[in-house]
C-alpha cells in the first residue's frame, strides 16, 4: 500500500509524474471531472486548517468523488480517548484514502501503519507536509519554469514549519539549488534536517536578517511563527515579529524572485505587498487543489 | 561472590561510567537468583574510568539491544574461569521499547499504547538512532 507520509515517499519521477498530470488538469479540467466517481475521500481533520482541508475536498468533489470526515478532534472520538490505530481502522470500512492532520508528529505514519487504504500526510505537528510540497514544486516549476538552479530562501520559523522541512527534503533531490535559511536563532532547522543537507552535500548558509540575503533570492519562501507549537507564550511574543516582509524590503529583491508563503499568514507579509506582482501566495493556494486531485488520480490508481 | 574471578557466566565491561545502573535495570537484573556485582568507576586506559557488571550466570538476552544504550560496550562469556568468548557489539538496526522517546511533541507522548520504534541511522561519520515516527534522535541523557 503506498501512503504519503513525507515528501521523499514518492520516487523523483513519481512527483513529475503528478505535477505533469496536474499541469493537464490546469489545462482541461472537464476531462477529469468523472475520473473518482463513486470513490469516497476521508479528511480526518484533528486540528483546524482553511486551506488543506478544503483544497483535498474540492480536489475529490471536483473529480466526481465525494467526501466524508470530520474537521476537528472534539467532532470526533478522539475526544473519548480513540486511538488513531483504532479510527483509520474504521474510517478504512467508509473511504477509499484518507487525508489526515494530526497535531502530533508521526501521527500520519501510525496511521499509515495500520491502514489498508491509502493515507496522505495533511500535516503531523511541526513535522511534515508533503502535499504542501508538492503545492510548492508546482508552483515554482510553473512560475520559474525549472525545479533547479536557483538560490531559495526559507525565512521565519523553521524549527516547527513543517512545510520548510518537507520542502527542503523535496528540494534535496534537485540539482544546483542554494538554500538560504533565515531565522532567529531558536528558531533553525531541526538537527535532523540539517544532517540531512549535510549529508547530501548541499549549499545551505544560515542567516538572522532577510535584508542581507534578499537580493540573492530567485524564490522567498516565508512562514508564519507557529504560535500552536510553542509551549510557551511568552517565547511567542518575542519571536513572532521576527521578520516582516513589507514594500521597502521587496525593493531590495530582484524583479523576477517570486514570494511564496503556505498560508495562513499572520503579519509576516504586510498587506502592501499582496499587489507586488511578485507576490504568488494566491496563485499557490490555486495550484494547492490541482495538485493534490493529481494525488489522489496517483494514490487510488485512477487511469488519468 | 568473589569480583575478581568468575567461574562460569557473563562480564559486561567497557559501561561508560555511570550507566551500570541503566544497564541493571534494562536487563531486569534484580530477577536473577544468582550474584550480580556492580563496580562504578573502575579504572580504565580508554575512557579514565568504567563502570563493569559481573554476572555469575548466563543469562539469555539479546546483548545487541546494549549497544543501543551504549555503542562501546563489550560482553565476555567466562567458562571455567575464564574468558572463552569476547563480543563486540552490533549496533541493532531498530530497537523496540527499549527507550521512550522523549519528543513531547510526539504521538508517542498521548498514545500510550504505542510501540516506542527508533531505527540506526547512518549520519556521515555519525550513526544515530532516530523515533521512527518523530524522527528525534535518542539521546539518553536528554
Amino acid at each position: 500500500m503506498k501512503h504519503l507520509i513525507e515528501p521523499v515517499d514518492l520516487t523523483p519521477q513519481e512527483v513529475d509524474e503528478i505535477l505533469d498530470l496536474a499541469e493537464k488538469i490546469i489545462a482541461d479540467p472537464p476531462a477529469y471531472s468523472q475520473k473518482c466517481r463513486g470513490k469516497k475521500l476521508a479528511t480526518l481533520f484533528y486540528e483546524p486548517s482553511t486551506r488543506t482541508r478544503l483544497s483535498f475536498e474540492a480536489a475529490m468533489l471536483e473529480l466526481g468523488g465525494s467526501v466524508l470526515g470530520f474537521s476537528s478532534a472534539d467532532s470526533s472520538s478522539a475526544m473519548k480517548g480513540e486511538s488513531v490505530a483504532d479510527t483509520i481502522r474504521t474510517v478504512q470500512c467508509y473511504a477509499d484514502i484518507v487525508a489526515m492532520r494530526h497535531p502530533k508528529e508521526g501521527s500520519a505514519k501510525v496511521a499509515s501503519l495500520h491502514a489498508s487504504i491509502p493515507v496522505i500526510n495533511a500535516g503531523d505537528g511541526g513535522h511534515q507536509h508533503p502535499t504542501q510540497t508538492l503545492t510548492d514544486l508546482l508552483t515554482i516549476r510553473s512560475l520559474k519554469g525549472r525545479l533547479g538552479q536557483f538560490t531559495i530562501g526559507l525565512c521565519g520559523d523553521l524549527t516547527f514549519g513543517r512545510t520548510v522541512h518537507s520542502l527542503i527534503r523535496a528540494l534535496m533531490r534537485y540539482e544546483g539549488i542554494t538554500f538560504l535559511l533565515i531565522s532567529p536563532k531558536e528558531l533553525k532547522i531541526p538537527d535532523y534536517i540539517r544532517a540531512d543537507m549535510q549529508r547530501k552535500g548541499l549549499a545551505f548558509r544560515e542567516a538572522e536578517r532577510l535584508e542581507e540575503v534578499i537580493g540573492e533570492l530567485d524564490v522567498l519562501y516565508m512562514t508564519r511563527v507557529q504560535r500552536e507549537r510553542f509551549f510557551n507564550e511568552e517565547d511567542y511574543v518575542r519571536l513572532r515579529d521576527s521578520y516582516i516582509l513589507d514594500g521597502e524590503k521587496m525593493e531590495l529583491a530582484r524583479q523576477d524572485m517570486i514570494v511564496l508563503h503556505p498560508l495562513p499568514r499572520v503579519n509576516e507579509i504586510a498587506t502592501e505587498v499582496d499587489s507586488d506582482p511578485r507576490a504568488c501566495y494566491f496563485k499557490q493556494v490555486l495550484y494547492g487543489k490541482y495538485v493534490r486531485m493529481a494525488l489522489i488520480l496517483k494514490m487510488l490508481g485512477v487511469e488519468a | 561472590m568473589n569480583v575478581d574471578s568468575l567461574q562460569k557466566g557473563l562480564v559486561i565491561d567497557h559501561i561508560q561510567a555511570g550507566k551500570s545502573m541503566e544497564i541493571y535495570r534494562f536487563l531486569d537484573l534484580d530477577r536473577l537468583d544468582c550474584s550480580v556485582a556492580i563496580i562504578k568507576n573502575a579504572r580504565s586506559g580508554k575512557s579514565g574510568k568504567k563502570d563493569i557488571i559481573k554476572i555469575e550466570d548466563k543469562i539469555d538476552v539479546d546483548l545487541d539491544v546494549l549497544g543501543f544504550i551504549d555503542p562501546n560496550i563489550t560482553v565476555n562469556v567466562v567458562e571455567g574461569g575464564r574468558i572463552t568468548r569476547k563480543r563486540k557489539l552490533q549496533l541493532p538496526a531498530q530497537v523496540t521499547n527499549v527507550a521512550k522517546c522523549k519528543n513531547p511533541r510526539c504521538i508517542t507522548s498521548i498514545e500510550q499504547e504505542l510501540p516506542h520504534i527508533f531505527k540506526l541511522s547512518e549520519e556521515g561519520d555519525r550513526r544515530v538512532y532516530r523515533c521512527i515516527y518523530c524522527e528525534q534522535e535518542y539521546n539518553s541523557k536528554k
